[in-house]
């Protein structure tokens, strides 16, 4: 791997790690994170992992861009010592269709499928974060079939609840708090994706890999009336 | 405490934003003109990071209802106490039942009001700053509201005589120079290379407006439209506060205050960290330029006035203990 930098504005440099999105690049920002979150340089205030890329700000009182550059140069040549980090696997249960999903029927037609067989192919697959962005907890998730792939909304809704499941051309994700928002609505999950309490305040991160499984709208309310059961 | 007695346009409790988070997709929030929030802190003995309230073009009504020590630094909404027009830029000391008022915005959009002690909500996230969308930090996640009442910190001692003391305070901090048509420190962006050459030219040449469309996430701004060589998808990485990016319609955005952890538009720009008070100053309609200006030389900047705030905490310090 030969990543390069460059400067974002005079208090952040980008450590490019690829130049597409795949698998390994998703590897090595991973491990560039677990790199950083271990060592914590002292210049380091914060850093945002994204799909080939992170994003490292420090503050230039401690140290220069040219500091910065040199030390992580340096830093990333033991990226193969730290032990590789677990992947996990968080199950979303969500209710598909009526009132949590009303694009359900139109991401069917679209597709040529009954509104049945979108839930078993959106069930079906095994998806991967490739990161957390856009708002609070948001995952963007790799491996949605294209079978149920449909394209935005042509006006955007102006609310859409939390916790809502969408698709939007190949992509499928959850939007953690309400929002306004082009995607196709197809079902809901009790689950809550934003955790403002916690220390890692996102349920879901780069890496994890997730599975949906369907539930009914009894188990979605049973869920939601006793959140601190299920909720981890 | 402090009493909101009226609510103002949009006046939210603010702090230097929530560091840390960003990775988790939570954005960094905080005061829009950093360092006017942070002079106003030291003004009244806080650290910097203590929390303040941000009020923007239509300041509230708030009445103290204790003596106190307060600052109010940033854009000039003609402040007032009890009807009496107060300076900004300077350690005030109100008394119990005061009403701090403001009146037209003079200068700027926003202003800071310090209080000793600190606005003493509770933290989220390690951050007292308010989240609009999310609904969460500040005063209940929300603009303060007609009849809410804010907890103040506990003062130190020295700030607890100041406040009751009689005497005056005879001296001010130089206000920041906010401009009517200021000129923007620029760097090249990211992809500033992908664009155009009359759009590379236009963006350091041209003046562009504030369009009303414009908020704490960031100002979207109207003038000449710009335009990549050959369209490109790109792929989303992080933004930071000052980020010009430029979506499809060709107008470019800066992003501030409350911008998104990622962006996928070209960035054309990032302005230096050193005028993005200027920036956050700016009315709608307003007009400004950029000015090309290299890394090195924008961390310089920064890392000058992080000196002449060094500076100015000492000469604070000093007159404090003259009074005390």
């Amino acid at each position: 791997m030969n990543p390069s930098f460059s400067p974002l504005g005079d208090q952040a440099i980008v450590i490019e790690l690829g130049n597409e999105i795949n698998e390994q690049t998703e590897q090595l920002v991973k491990k560039v994170s677990a790199l950083l979150e271990s060592r914590k340089p002292a210049w380091m205030v914060e850093f945002i992992p994204a799909f080939t890329t992170v994003t490292v700000f420090y503050d230039p009182c401690i140290a220069t861009y040219d500091n910065v550059r040199t030390e992580l140069t340096e830093l990333l040549t033991h990226l193969g010592e730290d032990r590789a980090v677990e992947s996990r696997t968080v199950e979303i249960p969500v209710c598909y269709g009526g009132e949590f999903g009303p694009d359900l029927e139109l991401v069917a037609q679209h597709n040529g499928l009954t509104p049945r067989e979108v839930i078993d192919i959106h069930t079906s697959g095994d998806y991967s974060v490739n990161m957390i962005g856009f708002a609070p907890g948001f995952p963007f998730l790799r491996g949605m079939s294209e079978r149920i792939a449909a394209p935005r909304r042509d006006s955007p809704r102006l609310r859409i609840p939390e916790r809502t499941v969408g698709i939007a051309g190949m992509q499928t994700g959850v939007y953690p708090i309400e929002t306004p928002g082009g995607w196709q609505l197809i079902g809901r999950t009790p689950l809550r994706l934003f955790l403002p309490e916690n220390s890692i305040p996102s349920l879901l991160r780069a890496g994890d890999k997730v599975i949906f499984k369907e539930i009914s709208e009894d188990d979605y309310c049973a869920w939601e009336e006793h959140p601190d059961v299920e909720n981890p | 405490m402090l009493k909101i007695l009226k609510s103002g346009l949009q006046t939210t409790v603010q702090d230097l934003g929530r560091t840390g988070f960003q990775k988790y997709g939570v954005i960094a929030s905080g005061a829009m003109d950093p360092f006017a929030h942070r002079l106003a802190n030291l003004l009244v003995g806080n650290n910097e990071q203590a929390a303040t309230l941000e009020i923007t073009l239509v300041g509230p009504a708030i009445q103290f209802t204790e003596d106190a020590l307060i600052a109010v630094c940033g854009g000039d909404l003609s402040p007032k106490v009890d009807g009496s027009t107060v300076r900004t830029w300077q350690t005030l000391a109100v008394r119990k039942g005061n009403t701090l008022t403001f009146g037209e915005p003079r200068v700027g959009a926003r202003c800071y009001l310090a209080i000793a002690g600190g606005i003493n909500v509770q933290k989220v996230m390690d951050s007292r700053s308010t989240y609009l969308r999310a609904g969460i930090g500040g005063f209940q996640g929300r603009a303060l509201e007609k009849g809410d009442e804010l907890p103040v910190g506990q003062a130190s001692l020295q700030q607890k005589v100041l406040q009751h003391s009689e005497k005056g305070f005879d001296w001010l901090l130089p206000p920041a120079r906010y401009f009517e048509e200021p000129v923007i420190r620029m760097m090249p962006g990211r992809q500033f290379d992908l664009f155009d050459e009359a759009s590379k030219a236009r963006i350091f040449q041209e003046a562009f407006a504030v369009s009303p469309n414009s908020d704490r996430m960031g100002y979207r701004l109207e003038g000449p439209c710009l335009a990549l060589e050959t369209p490109a998808e790109l792929i989303s990485e992080a933004v930071a506060f000052g980020s010009v990016q430029v979506p499809g319609d060709g107008n470019p955005i800066v992003l501030l205050a409350d911008r998104q952890t990622t962006g996928g538009y070209p960035k054309i720009g990032q302005v230096a960290s050193v005028d993005l008070p200027l920036i956050s100053q700016l009315k709608q309609g307003q007009q400004l330029r950029f000015k090309k200006i290299s890394m090195a030389d924008a961390q310089q900047r920064w890392i000058e006035q992080e000196q002449s705030i060094r500076q100015i905490k000492a000469a604070i310090q000093l007159k404090w203990e003259e009074w005390t």
